[in-house]
């Protein structure tokens, strides 16, 4: 019986920490694909980058975690406005068909960046002392950095609900998302609320990248390699939610983590499965709008 | 419609033009021409061949529902996975005979996207998207831990593909590979040519233009979808398995992400919904890469990402839509 | 009420969202071979109720009926098939292929010859002459090969017709043939719809007065969702609330 509770609360809590950093990472891409019915299926480039430059400040110049990991969010969301500007705007109401493929040049783009300034093998992430190690609560060690991940993210994700609820932006935000044209003929500068978006969601992917370096391990690779779940998170969330991809990435984080302890084998063919059959019970997601 | 009409029609040049337009032009043997000079110009190069016409008849297939029907799809590498692992296990377990090895992945690919068909083409847009990519990943992920049966991520090995017809051995040196690989495409080629210049074919075109239209003018238009996407998973599926026969081994990345994708760029280099963009599209691009990659994997990606970016922004349409512009303006 | 069925019936056809009823309870009646009318101010709901008819909107309630026939849960291509055709407000062409094309395509739906990947289009003959033949009717034949963006508005709405003509249809939904038409080109199309055949039930939406008084032989007037009367035109032309309602809109002569 202990051993079924023990196992239910390494789900859990680890299922947590996992669903913290999707969530952070794909909430920007529910906005961007609701908001712009932009197919951007290279976000990841910028959780990645997030990744990148905050542990290539603390590894190569010493610089202190919070530190670094602010200077990657910002300068990400600074390059995504660079880049929405350039590059996205002229495929907004384009064919998908083009979307996904300059999306998809973007990231081959970015793996061979990457692969050419910081070689194949995964970054280490040095934590700081004061975050490594474990905690102790209600009698169990837990693992102090995603404790402190869990609650940094839950944080983050109160402040974004409460941006999204309480601001002229996020006020704003939600008008456009239901209703673009409406929203632009009340006045809205819907062109530049689009780069404000893509600006925050870019920054949450970036913050999402960094603080989980420790569980999607920085590589080349990553922006490919963790498109499925990304995509998955806001298609069962519903594009344009920004609670649902919550909900959904508690569900996968948890899933995936439980499943991978309980039945390794399977790996992630039950998630697939399981959200097959969810989007096609539902194509709209779970907070998505028919 | 009485038969002086019918007359009447014939004799208006135009009319018998526009009845006439599947008729053979001299051009359309260019690519063939061309495929049999390579194997006698190219004797080093037939094991690439073979590779390159493969990947054709692949690009093809997938013309056939983005270029026809207008289906955008993330997920095509599942029918070529599938169709190359089914000739792959088939040649492992014991049954090497080439053809009908074609047509056993023929079969099972085509029910594959029978079957994923039937459950995704309710939806379009972002949602169907979606869920064609989530049946690539599911296939893979199943191909990856279904090690006993595929291998997993060290790939299927020990394939034994006996000779075509107990004659003609796939040996390093390619030819007959590169001649098996033709001949399929040749086979394919038919049979997408005849479906789009049919009256299915236009109404698929009819379909990628105007979905609505379709449906009121009395097109059962999701049954027709489920049909082409079922043949084109078929012919994914031959290419698939062609591969995996002359290279006598099957990857995982034959059901990878990155497949999708590239055959995306493949033929949308040559032009999508014309045909003979594959033709054009896949040697290019393979052509490219090969050369590319003896100088520098890393830089391969990179070139080839920031060619599909510029080729969004400035050339939609690629050789042939841009050549279709071309002689448009030249015609005024 | 009479014996023989109606041509198109529909029986409490309603379409809720939630409190807003953009379709109440809307009981309808065509007789076969009816010149009918659907006029009512904007929002009223008339696209609303074609869609509905049509198939392409799902009602919350309420039965349609097809020649007595109940067709409420058949898909659109279905109801095609039996006969019941509607055009578009605003064209529904494929404007990228030629006329010929356009109404070919629809033809080889009706005979059936869509479906089959083995012979080439071109070699269906009957239907490309058929195509041709209804072109000429129209007056289209010119610009057959040419290809519909290219054509000036008045010959898309006019090829619109051809479409659904050549759908053979039994029952005709013409949702606001005319709109758009610059007046001196809209006569065309008057003559055009004057010229059906008796046996095609027809059903015309439209805000041009002079094109229903013309045309139709009973009208229907409809505001937010409901029917408000039903009557011939003389009837419907002194009735004290239809004139109420159109107050600042263009009033019948």
């Amino acid at each position: 019986m202990a051993s079924y509770l023990s196992a239910a609360i390494f789900i859990g809590f680890h299922g947590l920490a996992f669903a913290m950093v999707l969530y952070l990472i794909s909430v920007g891409l529910s906005v961007t694909m609701g908001l712009m019915g932009f197919v951007n299926l290279a976000h990841g480039v910028f959780a990645v980058a997030g990744g990148y430059i905050m542990t290539g400040l603390m590894n190569r110049f010493g610089v202190p975690f919070p530190l670094a990991l602010l200077v990657a969010v910002f300068t990400v969301a600074a390059l995504s406005v660079v880049m929405e500007r350039l590059l996205y705007r002229r495929l907004y109401g384009r064919d998908e068909l083009d979307q996904v493929l300059m999306t998809i040049g973007l990231i081959f783009m970015s793996i061979a960046v990457a692969k050419y300034l910081f070689g194949s093998t995964p970054e280490a992430v040095h934590l700081p002392s004061w975050l490594s190690g474990h905690v102790d609560i209600g009698g169990r060690d837990f693992p102090t950095y995603r404790t402190f991940l869990i609650v940094c993210g839950m944080g983050l994700v109160i402040a974004l609900w409460l941006t999204v609820e309480r601001t002229r932006f996020g006020a704003q935000l939600r008008a456009s998302v239901d209703n673009l044209r409406m929203a632009q003929s009340l006045g809205i500068n819907t062109g530049l609320l689009f780069t404000k978006a893509f600006a925050l969601g870019s920054g949450l992917a970036a913050l999402g990248g960094g603080l989980g370096a420790e569980i999607l391990a920085i590589y080349p690779g990553y922006a490919l390699e963790n498109l499925a779940y990304f995509l998955i998170v806001v298609a069962v969330g519903g594009m344009g939610s920004i609670r649902g991809p919550f909900v959904a990435a508690l569900l996968i984080g948890i899933a995936d983590v439980g499943f991978k302890y309980l039945l390794p084998e399977t790996g992630s063919f039950i998630i697939y499965a399981m959200t097959m059959a969810l989007l096609l019970w539902r194509p709209q997601g779970l907070f998505g709008r028919a | 419609m009485s038969e002086t009409v019918s007359d009447k029609i014939a004799a208006a040049p135009a009319i018998a033009a526009f009845a006439r337009r599947d008729r053979l032009r001299a051009y359309e043997a260019l690519p063939w021409l061309a495929a049999i000079a390579a194997y006698f110009l190219f004797p080093t190069y037939l094991p690439l061949g073979a590779q390159i016409l493969a990947t054709t008849l692949f690009a093809l297939s997938v013309d056939l529902i983005l270029g026809y029907a207008g289906i955008v799809t993330l997920g095509h590498a599942a029918s070529f996975g599938v169709g190359a692992y089914t000739a792959g296990i088939l040649a492992v377990r014991g049954w090497g005979e080439p053809v009908t090895g074609l047509l056993a992945a023929a079969i099972v690919a085509g029910l594959v996207g029978l079957l994923s068909g039937l459950l995704i083409l309710r939806t379009r847009g972002l949602t169907l998207l979606m869920q064609t990519l989530v049946i690539a990943v599911l296939l893979y992920e199943a191909a990856n831990k279904a090690t006993s049966l595929t291998g997993g991520a060290d790939g299927l090995q020990g394939m034994q593909v006996w000779p075509v017809f107990g004659i003609f051995t796939f040996d390093l040196f390619g030819a007959t590979a590169y001649l098996y690989a033709l001949t399929a495409l040749f086979v394919a080629w038919l049979i997408v040519r005849r479906i789009v210049y049919s009256s299915f074919g236009r109404s698929l075109t009819g379909i990628r233009e105007n979905m609505l239209r379709m449906q009121a003018i009395g097109a059962p238009v999701y049954v027709r979808m489920v049909v082409i996407y079922a043949v084109s998973a078929a012919l994914a599926g031959v290419a698939g398995a062609v591969i995996a026969q002359t290279t006598q081994f099957v990857s995982l990345t034959s059901l990878g992400l990155d497949r999708s994708g590239t055959i995306l760029v493949m033929l949308i280099i040559g032009g999508v919904g014309r045909l003979y963009g594959a033709f054009i599209g896949v040697p290019l691009y393979m052509i490219a890469q090969d050369q590319f990659s003896q100088i520098d994997p890393v830089y391969w990606f990179f070139w080839i990402g920031l060619f599909m970016v510029l080729l969004v922004s400035f050339a939609p349409g690629g050789v042939l839509g841009s050549l279709a512009r071309l002689t448009q303006r030249w015609r005024r | 009420m009479t014996d023989i069925p109606a041509a198109l019936e529909t029986e409490k056809l309603s379409l809720n969202f939630g409190a807003l009823h953009v379709a109440n309870a809307i009981d309808f009646r065509l007789d076969p071979g009816a010149r009918h009318a659907l006029i009512g101010p904007n929002g009223a709901g008339k696209t609303t109720f074609v869609n509905l008819v049509a198939g392409r909107l799902t009602p919350t309630s309420g039965r349609i009926l097809l020649d007595g026939l109940p067709i409420t849960h058949l898909p659109q291509d279905t109801r095609v098939k039996k006969g019941l055709v509607r055009t578009f407000q605003i064209n529904a062409l494929f404007r990228d292929l030629s006329l010929l094309e356009n109404v070919t395509l629809a033809i080889s739906e009706r005979v059936g010859i869509a479906s089959n990947m083995w012979r080439s289009a071109g070699s269906h003959r009957a239907v490309i002459a058929e195509a041709y033949a209804l072109l000429e009717d129209l007056g289209l034949a010119d610009d057959a090969l040419r290809s519909v963006r290219e054509l000036a508005y008045g010959r898309q709405r006019l090829a619109e017709l051809a479409v659904a003509l050549a759908l053979k249809p039994k029952v005709l939904l013409l949702d606001e043939p005319a709109a758009g038409v610059p007046s001196g080109e809209s006569g065309v199309i008057i003559a055009m719809i004057e010229r059906l055949p008796a046996d095609i039930t027809l059903l015309i939406i439209e805000h041009d007065m002079d094109l229903v008084f013309r045309i139709a032989k009973r009208i229907t007037v409809l505001l937010r969702g409901r029917i408000l009367v039903e009557g011939t035109p003389a009837e419907i032309s002194e009735n004290a609330e239809v004139r109420e309602v159109y107050l600042g809109e263009r009033t019948p002569t």
